[in-house]
């Protein structure tokens, strides 16, 4: 039993950098990066329950999408040739790479008791597999291993998983959103994969007490009779995932205006965040949000509220003044909105 | 005299208590961290828990370094090998479900292991993706940290005590003074209170106020995480459960402030900073222990108390107050704003590489042994293949030779870990704050050693912080990843008095040995002025103090290791030369450096470290 998406108190921007990944997954992954006991995994594992299904190839291991066919699996594309794919829909895969994961596990390996049992040479799909067209979280992101990190920065990038080993030769889509979340004190990201997220929250313990308040209350509540609590949120979360599927069936109306464009350069450039990719990012997630807002032009108030997530891990900066990274872009934003 | 025995017994009381609700409650409060030597009074404790614990609660203890294998689960070896196909094996998480895990030497964590029973205590699951398995396992246990740390800041990583409700500390307090444990013990009649309270306990019933006052107390108390608040109120409901109530009491309220909030204050709150040194002091001594009532417990303290004590939530606070633990009380209040930083967390951080083993880099054939270590999924996925082909090959040699076994591992199927063993760099910093470098701009030096943390990150390189001013010098910042924290040590260095030069080397050279210990490659970088005044024993005299500082630079030479020193007067001494000279250091006089420069200037020093391999591939 998860806990409702919509039960979370405050943690705003969250909420808003998980929506926006969920409605346009082209924008990248989301980290959240930030105190103790502020619910971070409770969020995350909170929006896989929100997710509306997905329509996917019957059968199909790596739940291939049948209508977009470029991004097929080997097996669909035999399938295909064979007459029309059948399809089903399916809950999107919300797939957990937990900490102690052993390579094989991510990235797939020989299937052993295929091999031991009838001598066949079959591949049994990682976490890597599961993960297609859904979401990637990595709890602790920080304290990954490295050669997996290193795995993870290669698929993330190609969205093709390549797997040579055991003598095998297998090659399967690998699209998925990651979705990382830790603490500070632990460590820092390399800067690589941090590039690799999208949208990067900052979160921080609620300090006014009213919020604080709810937070246990709620929790509380929770805990002790999970299901009725869930079904006393079940209409508001009904409400958010009919949000989502609505702004996904507008994304690709929304218009992105000259104006929008050029505050979108000019805020990227006040900042000096590192090449285009903060500008693409910031505009992608002001589309996702417009959709979710129900409007069809990005404006100003949409490119503000996304502005701070899209771009405070992207400025060259100082790495020991990230507290003030986002003091940055507040304050840049400020000035380029309110003049 | 007597009010320290009084404050004794009150910690035991408390200690007791905690057994009491944990007793009540494991899976709600979490665990409880354990801080204690071994000895006498940590064995009472468990005893009591033993005795107040229903007698089907298994008890699994983890060892230090266990491995994933053992603690998250994997292949069975023995079980696939006779079988002859996958048998998965539970790890020690799994099989402690409904149970309690004791943690030994918990101070001394990995926080790679926090992270894993962090995500097992908030999932109540073990995700097994591991050696071919995809399993998930519901799991909950209770945790017993126990914590023997001495220091400060040897304590169990903070995402692990943020989880465990309870925080008991048993230092201090005497076997002599365990009485009431024993009577407690004695007595039959306790463990069925329990039983009856573990039945009562999903009826107690809470109101909303009390959520308010908890939240509350825990704000003006400094407690950020909202874990703290929600871990009070469980606690609270077991102590009304203990108590016999259906509801929730202010007694109950108290408690769990004591037990949970007092060892995690940061603030002492504004009105009540210069609270009572030993605050247990109003207690009588020979109150009764709580476990016995802890309903009793709560009658106003005094009247000089109890008259400015009116609500809920004052209440709760004199109470976390009063149970402060003495070292955290005399940190709270010698700093001046009653603020205490956080606990260092990450320290399990540098242990985290065992040099012995190096991290796991893929696997590659080759035979086991010299220190190579089997991968035994991998062996069999090679083997795999060829069972068939093998079984009819042994049934052509005929049936004299004995039964083939199920699995016919051949020593071309061995695979073994490919272990990489990257030369961390750890950088110590040894930073001048005394009175004279306050006046050669020690936010100079502190802008300089932030743009070589800047690098550093970039690199991955570990930094360490010593700085010396007055009659020593201190360790500030262990080595350690978290740039964050570094950074948040260097801003409060404050500068001040002698130049313990020769105490400082030494520290220096201690914790480059311990770097070293760790196959780590340390680089050493001094900024000081030179010029030391204070000798080693602590006393002034400059003509002391430079002998001895010459005669521990003679020592850190010794060390071999790469050393920078960044002379830091407007005008440079000879001395200070010399003394780089002794070190067989590098010497560079700031005012000729750009701070930019001086990343550069570090990396050179160190590829010149004849200790240095930057990178080793073993196996």
């Amino acid at each position: 039993m998860t806990f409702p998406f919509s039960a979370i108190v405050g943690q705003e921007e969250t909420r808003l950098a998980l929506m926006v990944a969920a409605v346009d997954e082209g924008v990248g992954g989301v980290l959240l990066f930030g105190d103790r006991g502020t619910g971070k995994s409770t969020a995350v594992r909170a929006l896989g329950a929100l997710l509306p299904p997905m329509r996917a190839v019957t059968n199909c291991r790596f739940g291939c999408n049948p209508r977009d066919r470029a991004t097929h699996c080997e097996e669909c594309r035999a399938r295909r040739k064979k007459g029309a794919l059948r399809s089903h829909l399916v809950p999107v895969p919300v797939v957990d790479l937990p900490l102690g994961a052993t390579e094989d596990r991510v990235v797939g390996a020989l299937d052993l008791e295929r091999a031991l049992a009838h001598g066949k040479k079959a591949f049994e799909g990682g976490l890597l597999a599961r993960a297609n067209r859904g979401f990637l979280y990595i709890d602790e992101v920080n304290l990954l291993e490295d050669h997996l990190v290193d795995l993870l920065l290669d698929v993330a990038a190609s969205g093709e998983n390549v797997v040579e080993r055991d003598g095998l030769s297998v090659r399967h889509p690998a699209r998925f959103v990651l979705i990382g979340s830790g603490n500070p004190e632990e460590g820092e990201l390399r800067p690589q994969l941090l590039d690799r997220f999208g949208l990067s929250v900052e979160i921080r313990t609620p300090e006014d007490l009213p919020t604080r308040i709810e937070v246990v209350r709620r929790r509380d509540e929770f805990e002790r009779e999970p299901t009725k609590f869930a079904r006393k949120w079940r209409k508001e979360d009904e409400l958010l995932r009919r949000q989502i599927e609505a702004a996904r069936s507008r994304l690709a109306n929304v218009r992105v205006p000259e104006t929008a464009l050029q505050r979108a350069a000019q805020l990227c450039l006040r900042l000096g965040t590192d090449g285009l990719r903060g500008e693409l990012t910031l505009i992608r997630a002001a589309r996702a949000l417009t959709a979710l807002d129900a409007a069809d032009e990005v404006s100003d108030s949409q490119l503000r509220r996304i502005a701070p997530a899209a771009l405070r891990h992207r400025l060259r900066r100082n790495p020991l003044d990230e507290a003030g990274s986002s003091a940055r872009v507040a304050r840049a934003v400020a000035e380029l909105f309110d003049a | 005299m007597n009010a320290e025995a009084g404050a004794r017994s009150e910690r035991w009381a408390n200690a007791a208590a905690a057994t009491a609700v944990f007793a009540t409650d494991p899976l709600g409060c979490a665990g409880v961290s354990l801080r204690a030597l071994y000895g006498p009074v940590r064995e009472r404790w468990l005893a009591l828990l033993g005795a107040l614990l229903p007698a089907t609660v298994r008890i699994h203890r983890i060892p230090l370094h266990v491995s994933d294998a053992r603690l998250l689960g994997g292949l069975d070896l023995a079980a696939t090998l006779s079988t002859g196909r996958p048998v998965a094996e539970r790890g020690i998480f799994v099989s402690a479900d409904g149970g309690i895990v004791v943690l030994a030497m918990a101070e001394r964590m990995t926080s790679a292991f926090a992270a894993r029973l962090a995500a097992v205590l908030d999932t109540g699951e073990v995700a097994l993706e591991r050696d071919g398995f995809a399993r998930r396992y519901a799991t909950r246990f209770g945790v017993i940290a126990l914590d023997e740390g001495m220091t400060d800041d040897e304590r169990p990583p903070a995402a692990v005590l943020d989880r465990l409700a309870l925080h008991v500390d048993l230092n201090g307090i005497e076997s002599s003074s365990l009485d009431d444990g024993a009577v407690l013990l004695g007595t039959t009649a306790y463990p069925a209170r329990i039983a009856a309270a573990r039945d009562r306990l999903g009826s107690v019933q809470i109101k909303p106020a009390i959520v308010a006052a908890l939240c509350e107390a825990a704000s003006s108390l400094g407690i950020a995480s909202v874990r703290a608040p929600l871990l009070a109120l469980r606690v609270a409901r077991a102590a009304a459960a203990i108590a016999g109530r259906n509801h929730v009491a202010d007694e109950d309220v108290q408690l769990a402030a004591r037990l949970v909030f007092a060892s995690r204050v940061t603030v002492l709150p504004a009105a009540q900073a210069p609270a009572e040194p030993d605050a247990a002091e109003r207690e009588e001594s020979s109150r009764d222990p709580p476990p016995s009532d802890p309903a009793s417990r709560d009658s106003p303290r005094n009247e000089a108390e109890s008259s400015n004590v009116d609500t809920l939530e004052d209440t709760v606070v004199a109470a976390a107050q009063a149970a402060i633990p003495q070292h955290l009380l005399a940190m709270l209040q010698s700093s001046a704003r009653g603020k205490v930083r956080a606990q260092p967390s990450g320290r399990a951080g540098p242990r985290q590489l065992s040099p012995a083993h190096g991290r796991p880099a893929g696997i590659r054939k080759g035979s086991p042994g010299g220190g190579a270590r089997l991968s035994v999924i991998e062996t069999l996925r090679a083997a795999a293949p060829w069972q068939s082909a093998r079984r009819a090959g042994a049934m052509r040699l005929g049936a004299r030779a004995p039964r083939p076994p199920r699995i016919d591992v051949r020593k071309d199927d061995f695979r073994i870990f490919r272990l990489k063993r990257r030369t961390q760099t750890t950088i110590i910093f040894l930073v001048d704050a005394s009175g004279s470098a306050a006046m050669h701009r020690l936010s100079e030096v502190k802008g300089a050693v932030e743009l070589l943390l800047a690098d550093c990150y970039v690199r991955r390189d570990r930094v360490a912080l010593i700085a010396f001013r007055r009659k020593s010098a201190e360790l500030l910042l262990p080595p350690t990843r978290s740039l964050v924290r570094a950074k948040r040590s260097l801003a409060a260095l404050a500068a001040g008095g002698g130049t313990p030069l020769a105490s400082a080397l030494d520290a220096a050279r201690e914790l480059v040995h311990a770097v070293r210990h760790k196959s780590e490659s340390p680089i050493l970088v001094i900024m000081s002025d030179g010029s030391p005044n204070v000798a080693r024993d602590g006393k002034g005299g400059r003509e002391r103090a430079q002998a001895d500082a010459l005669s521990a630079a003679r020592l850190v030479r010794l060390e071999a290791c790469a050393v920078l020193l960044l002379d830091t007067a407007p005008q440079p001494l000879p001395l200070t030369a010399r003394l780089a000279d002794e070190m067989g250091a590098r010497y560079i006089p700031l005012p000729q450096v750009r701070a930019a420069g001086l990343s550069e200037l570090v990396r050179e020093s160190a590829s010149n470290d004849p200790h240095a391999t930057r990178r080793a591939v073993h196996g």
